[in-house]
């Protein structure tokens, strides 16, 4: 009896339990051949976006949407990177090469209909420099008349800042001194303009994070426009008819996904959840590697992986000690070892062909050297030499990098290297606060030029944080340099201060990044540039013939 | 009974103060800013982006300031996210947990009672051992081992089943509700044989038996109420801990729910969002203990006679 009772019991509620689990199932199409039938890209996008307003928003992740919603004067070709007309349909610089004339495309229109033209570059920048708007790449602006009196409140009038709209579709941008790269800067999403009406339907110009830029409210003048933005979840943007260039463009919208977690971004890829990830999971390289599977894609990137040294150290004031512990590092042990996945060892802080620049190589791995620079610097066999602290932010991988790198330091050179890992915003406390003796760092370059990469070591650079400061190093990055008559002699500048960079090494430059993505088949025109920049007009999706 | 709910209501008061006022001296005494970036904040913007939050006032203004906000039910601006308030976040994830947490509770009590009492039918046989072995293995096993591994044979071997997402494929949301209820079942395994065997061996039960009443209203009438009340008091916490413990399986899902905003605002130094769901997750675990203090108290004759006696 009670026998019969526990089994015909145990099988009714199984039986309960299980077509509860399974109601839900059924067979469905996959995100990725539904976007290929409808022409929706899906695309994994790292973190849920902090922002979408051009001007208050500072990553990765906010820079795939923005620049699907919006546009600027110029946009860089995704090839080349050298920029091709956007908003501008074309422009003239003057002779001395401080005055940019732009002409505007008089088909220019906001995804509202309404009409876009040169007045609203003016009001936007001016907007976009409100120091209450906290825009952290008004630096960005910089290189124009008076942009950084007018963000410093030293000026209030935007009118004597050297933008002006000489008539409707004219726009006339007046720079301090020649700035090679300036095209390069308008592509940036910081030079953006935005909808004043939209703006000041929401609230004050420079009032940051008011609801212009939630689904519904946000206009924008770029190829789509934003559909919804459901928190965490996804944002989907949808073909903006009102596109000048709306004929060309193939798809009909983008769907991109918050995949803050790798592995699980990873395996989305492969139950065909995405079209395109934001990154691979470091252990996984290897494994689509050895299947020779095409849908990895690793490209090299405009960023250098490094190690700060503050010298404000007793014992790392010597370049000699900090030259020694440069030249004790095995980049291509680390690279092939440690990294694996396609990493370049780097030997200067600005990336090869970074513009058709091509940094000097002083540094090397030479650890006879590097014993004899410690010696002469009073260590010799490294006897003496206080214990030196490296400090990186939490992460797996910059945890194995640096214990590779304390165990070349014991092994070259003898001395006691520790390692402290701090969470990230303690980190960037210590780092900042010179609390610090080796730290780990990176840089990803902002728009393709050698000054971006060597103008962060400037006396007051706010991204120095060594302590190192170079009066001549300043001077040819501020004067020499922008002076320069060609191209050619402009590099030669770059070379001489770089030189100058890597003989006193404040920084130890280990590796310049890849980037790494999971390609389906079906996505087709990806660009493959340093600066990992897509243009969403040109890719578009083919189904696979079955 | 209102009497005893209402005396717990005004206890919560001064425990919700402890609460914040300890969150809001960890949270600014903790290193680094919500404003502290990889890039160099030049200063000007500092200044604008701190009056802007009102960080420029004195510790003390702003603990009081802070205080007026959520008496009146609102826990101020994200600073992560400009233009989105706490409020606003939360509610947006909200449903999404809340329903996570309610089918993983599902899943939790479903697997969980039923390997229970089938295991205190016939103690120390098989019928006990392999239910409650399970039940080690379940509490052993931690969602980020679990989740992934349902993931790799369900979802991405057999196909039956999405791998992420929530509300947006049909069966989407079954493997994560597995994920997170398996370690509440296998408690509740635990809990529900303990009280059952207690329940079991009492005089009541053997009138029951005595009287010639069939298995199925014993177990099912009789022993259940009795020996299920330990699984009820564990009930109200452990759905508290669901929802503020559905980090993990939000992540491993990519579920839009609000674990990951808790955990993620911590390491922004998002310090509104950070209190804000502090004192959320504060007052739902108040609630929930409250709720299944109730509960008890209904299924357990001897408390009801207790809490008469005092009011």
């Amino acid at each position: 009896m009670k026998q019969q009772f526990s089994s015909s019991f145990f099988t009714l509620l199984s039986a309960l339990f299980m077509s509860l689990l399974l109601s839900g199932c059924g067979s469905s199409e996959s995100n990725v051949a539904e976007g290929n039938r409808t022409g929706i890209l899906h695309w994994g996008n790292g973190t849920e976006p902090q922002s979408l307003d051009p001007h208050v928003a500072t990553g990765v992740p906010e820079h795939h949407i923005i620049v699907a919603l919006m546009e600027g004067l110029v946009h860089k070709n995704s090839k080349t990177l050298e920029p091709e007309p956007g908003v501008a349909k074309s422009w003239t610089v003057s002779d001395d090469g401080r005055v940019y004339t732009f002409e505007l495309r008089d088909d220019a229109r906001w995804s509202n209909g309404d009409v876009h033209n040169a007045h609203d570059f003016v009001w936007s920048w001016s907007r976009a420099l409100q120091p209450a708007l906290g825009n952290l790449y008004a630096y960005m602006y910089f290189p124009i008349v008076n942009a950084h009196e007018f963000y410093k409140g030293e000026i209030t009038d935007f009118e004597q800042v050297g933008v002006k709209a000489l008539d409707d579709l004219t726009l006339q941008i007046t720079l301090k001194n020649p700035t090679p790269y300036f095209l390069q800067l308008l592509d940036h999403y910081s030079m953006y303009p935005v909808h004043q009406a939209t703006i000041e339907k929401f609230g004050r110009a420079d009032e940051r994070g008011t609801r212009w830029t939630y689904q519904g409210n946000f206009v924008g003048n770029g190829p789509f426009k934003l559909k919804t933005w459901e928190i965490n979840r996804a944002i989907e943007v949808e073909r903006n008819t009102f596109f000048h260039g709306n004929d060309e463009v193939k798809l009909n919208g983008i769907v991109f996904y918050p995949t803050e977690n790798v592995t699980t971004e990873e395996r989305m890829f492969r139950a065909e959840q995405l079209h395109y990830t934001n990154d691979v999971p470091i252990d996984k390289v290897q494994t689509y590697r050895d299947a020779n599977d095409p849908a990895l894609k690793v490209v090299p990137y405009l960023g250098t992986y490094y190690y700060r040294i503050n010298v404000r150290e007793p014992h790392l004031q010597d370049k000699r000690v900090r030259r020694a512990l440069g030249k004790t590092i095995d980049r291509e042990q680390l690279t092939e070892h440690v990294l694996k996945a396609g990493q370049i060892p780097a030997y200067a802080m600005t990336p090869p062909n970074t513009r058709g620049y091509y940094p000097p190589v002083s540094l090397s791995f030479d650890p006879e050297a590097a014993r004899q620079l410690l010696a002469d610097a009073g260590y010799p066999n490294g006897e003496g030499f206080p214990v030196t602290e490296i400090l990186y932010n939490t992460n797996e991988g910059h945890r194995k990098m640096a214990v590779a790198i304390q165990q070349m330091w014991r092994e070259h050179l003898n001395i006691e290297v520790t390692l402290l890992n701090q969470e990230w915003k303690v980190y960037l406390d210590s780092e900042s606060s010179g609390d610090y003796q080796i730290s780990r760092a990176g840089w990803i370059g902002d728009y393709v030029d050698p000054n971006n990469f060597l103008d962060m070591f400037l006396c007051d650079g706010g991204n120095n944080r060594t302590g190192w400061c170079n009066e001549e190093y300043d001077r040819l990055i501020l004067e020499v340099a922008p002076t320069a008559k060609t191209h050619e002699e402009r590099l030669a500048v770059f070379t001489q201060a770089e030189t100058m960079l890597m003989d006193d090494l404040p920084v130890l430059p280990i590796y310049t990044y890849t980037t790494k993505h999971l390609v389906h088949p079906s996505l087709k025109n990806l660009a493959n540039n340093i600066m990992d920049m897509q243009r969403y007009t040109e890719i578009y999706l083919e189904g696979e013939e079955d | 009974m209102f009497k005893f709910a209402l005396g717990r209501l005004l206890q919560a008061i001064p425990v919700l103060l402890v609460v914040i006022t300890m969150t809001f001296l960890l949270v600014h005494s903790a290193p680094g800013g919500p404003f502290s970036a990889d890039k160099a904040v030049p200063e000007a913007v500092l200044v604008a982006l701190e009056a802007q939050y009102n960080l420029d006032q004195p510790l003390w203004q702003q603990y009081f300031s802070y205080l007026g906000d959520v008496l009146r039910g609102d826990l101020g601006p994200s600073f992560k996210y400009p233009g989105r308030d706490v409020n606003e976040l939360i509610m947006s994830g909200l449903g999404t947990t809340a329903e996570l947490g309610f089918y993983a509770m599902m899943v939790a009590i479903f697997i969980g009672v039923i390997a229970g009492v089938t295991a205190s039918m016939r103690p120390n046989t098989m019928q006990d051992y392999v239910p409650m072995t399970a039940a080690m293995i379940g509490i052993c096993m931690p969602s980020f081992l679990l989740g992934p591994l349902l993931v790799l044979i369900f979802g991405i071997h057999l196909e039956w089943l999405p791998v992420s997402g929530w509300n947006e494929i049909p069966g989407d949301k079954i493997l994560p509700a597995i994920t997170l209820g398996t370690g509440y079942a296998a408690y509740i395994a635990r809990l529900s044989r303990g009280g059952m065997l207690e329940v079991l061996s009492q005089d009541y039960i053997r009138t029951a038996r005595a009287k010639g009443l069939s298995e199925f209203l014993i177990i099912g009438k009789h022993a259940l109420r009795g020996g299920l009340i330990p699984v009820v008091a564990f009930l109200g916490p452990a759905f508290a801990g669901l929802l503020g413990g559905s980090f993990v399986v939000e992540t491993i899902f990519q579920i839009p729910g609000l674990g990951r905003f808790y955990v993620q605002a911590a390491f922004n130094r998002d310090y509104t969002m950070i209190l804000g769901t502090t004192v959320f997750f504060a007052t739902l675990i108040i609630l929930f203990n409250l709720l299944s203090d109730m509960l008890a108290i209904w299924l357990n004759p001897k408390l009801r006679q207790q809490v008469r006696g005092d009011s």
